[in-house]
């Protein structure tokens, strides 16, 4: 269990998470997810390329990725903690909560400063 | 009676919370919605990320995506994963101004007001975005 | 409207009973009847045996917070005709151990309270003889919603991470160090900082509300505590900024 100098930054991460998944999450699913799949929207493939690669959006989209994925991570290991009862699992919870964050966050690094 | 026991040595009963607490009432059932939308956040950066990928991997796998993007499931899966989000969306606005109250000239601001004015930055970061990859 | 109501009070005793059972009573229903007056019509006209907590009888003393059909609510200002057409069920306060019937013990709650030093803390003393410590309207505004607190604990019995950690320092407890650390007069801070940023003090707490919905007196003990985080995280940032102060 993270101990009191770690609580925190967890807790501030998660906010911050919080903040951007509320602001931004909803727009971007719905485009990419349904908007763009569905067909309702339909920008050429070169103008989506431009948009998405411009250095400003490529920097926001890895803000928000990572600081949402830490919101994920602090929100469901209290879900875990609390709506399942797994408290004793403490450890191995935290490691896996906001390890996945931190292999996603570089995942989200490298699609987006390396691969795009 | 202040003792931290029955004081006369007679074993006191402890109840134990169910695991299905949150099953109990609609507030509970709320707040643990609430807290699994973080789920759909997670996933949310899962999909931003493949759409990325397949747009800067080139056309053919652009396509390629929109087809498994359009899939029946994966459509269902988003619409479901759209609905956790708004939720979020809804419950942080309406949070934040108990959480953290702001004050302008030493006068609290009314939480209607924050909430409104949080509403206004979703409005004008939703159509920006959606400027920026329509047009 | 009907001239009874059933109660269905949970009885407890520990030298009969291996657990908590039902037993309903009928008691008068009328308007301006609360629960409490219920319980004390059965103590009185029916079974002199039932054990609950009671004295003031007008949402001051705190001392009769139960479950009203499974909410925690003060049974003196509670009244039967909200509840009817009943049976309601009156049961001890969740998450404390029941001493007896609807006797729970508040000890645990009464060890926490001193912890956060629940009290004026000063630096250095102001003799009596220099007068009042006044304050502005603004000043009393920033804490005396908490400090209408009764410790009535209902907030307690409606914190589910309460119910799953009987460790964590709980809502009324942090409610009532806020109303300290926001008073002009109060130094204690720092001292109640050390308490609160324990894995045992705020950050337990994942804002589920429902001790600000329980509330008798308006406290919002939800919203204090998310506060406390805030000013805990910026002290935390403080301390590694300038090392040798804070935490």
């Amino acid at each position: 269990m993270p101990n009191r100098e770690v609580e925190p930054f967890a807790w501030m991460a998660f906010s911050a998470g919080g903040v951007a998944a509320a602001m931004f999450a909803p727009i971007l699913l719905f485009l990419f997810g349904l908007a763009l799949p569905l067909g309702w929207v339909s920008p050429d493939h070169a103008g989506l390329l431009d948009a998405l690669g411009h250095p400003l959006t490529r920097l926001a989209l890895l803000g928000v990725c990572a600081a949402a994925l830490f919101h994920f991570a602090h929100r469901f290991r209290y879900t875990l903690y609390d709506g399942l009862q797994l408290a004793r699992f403490g450890t191995v919870i935290t490691a896996g909560c906001y390890g996945l964050a931190v292999l996603g966050s570089a995942a989200a690094a490298y699609i987006l400063l390396l691969v795009l | 009676m202040t003792g931290t026991g029955t004081g006369t040595g007679q074993r006191a009963y402890r109840p134990r919370m169910s695991l299905w607490w949150w099953a109990r009432k609609r507030s509970y059932t709320l707040f643990i919605l609430r807290e699994l939308s973080s789920v759909f956040v997670a996933w949310f950066v899962l999909f931003t990320l493949l759409t990325v990928w397949s747009v800067a991997r080139g056309e053919e796998r652009y396509e390629q995506f929109l087809d498994f993007a359009s899939n029946p499931l994966v459509v269902a899966l988003n619409v479901l994963a759209l609905a956790f989000l708004l939720f979020h969306t809804v419950t942080w606005f309406n949070l934040t101004p108990k959480a953290m109250p702001v004050k302008v000239r030493g006068r609290r601001v009314p939480s209607t007001v924050v909430i409104a004015a949080q509403w206004l930055g979703f409005v004008v970061v939703s159509a920006f975005v959606v400027w920026l990859v329509v047009s | 409207m009907a001239d009874s109501i059933t109660l269905r009070v949970t009885r407890y005793q520990p030298e009969v009973d291996d657990e908590p059972r039902a037993q309903d009573f009928d008691v008068p229903l009328r308007e301006n009847w609360v629960v409490l007056d219920g319980l004390n019509y059965i103590k009185d006209r029916l079974d002199g045996t039932l054990s609950y907590r009671w004295s003031c009888r007008m949402g001051i003393c705190g001392s009769c917070g139960m479950m009203v059909d499974g909410e925690p609510a003060l049974t003196c200002a509670t009244f039967l005709v909200d509840h009817a057409p009943g049976p309601i069920r009156v049961e001890p306060l969740a998450n404390f151990p029941v001493v007896r019937d609807l006797v729970v013990d508040i000890g645990d709650f009464l060890e926490k309270l001193p912890r956060v030093s629940p009290w004026i803390v000063r630096d250095d003393d102001i003799p009596v003889d220099e007068g009042e410590s006044l304050q502005t309207p603004e000043e009393l505004a920033d804490y005396k919603q908490y400090s209408m607190c009764i410790n009535c604990m209902l907030c307690y019995s409606a914190c589910p991470v309460y119910g799953l950690d009987p460790d964590f320092i709980g809502p009324a407890a942090i409610a009532l160090a806020q109303r300290y650390n926001l008073d002009s007069r109060d130094d204690g801070a720092a001292k109640r900082l050390d308490v609160l940023i324990h894995p045992d003090g705020v950050w337990g707490c994942t804002f589920v509300g429902e001790c600000t919905t329980a509330c008798p007196k308006d406290v919002d003990p939800a919203g204090a505590i998310q506060r406390y985080k805030l000013t805990a995280a910026m002290e935390t940032i403080k301390s590694y900024v300038s090392p040798g102060g804070g935490p």
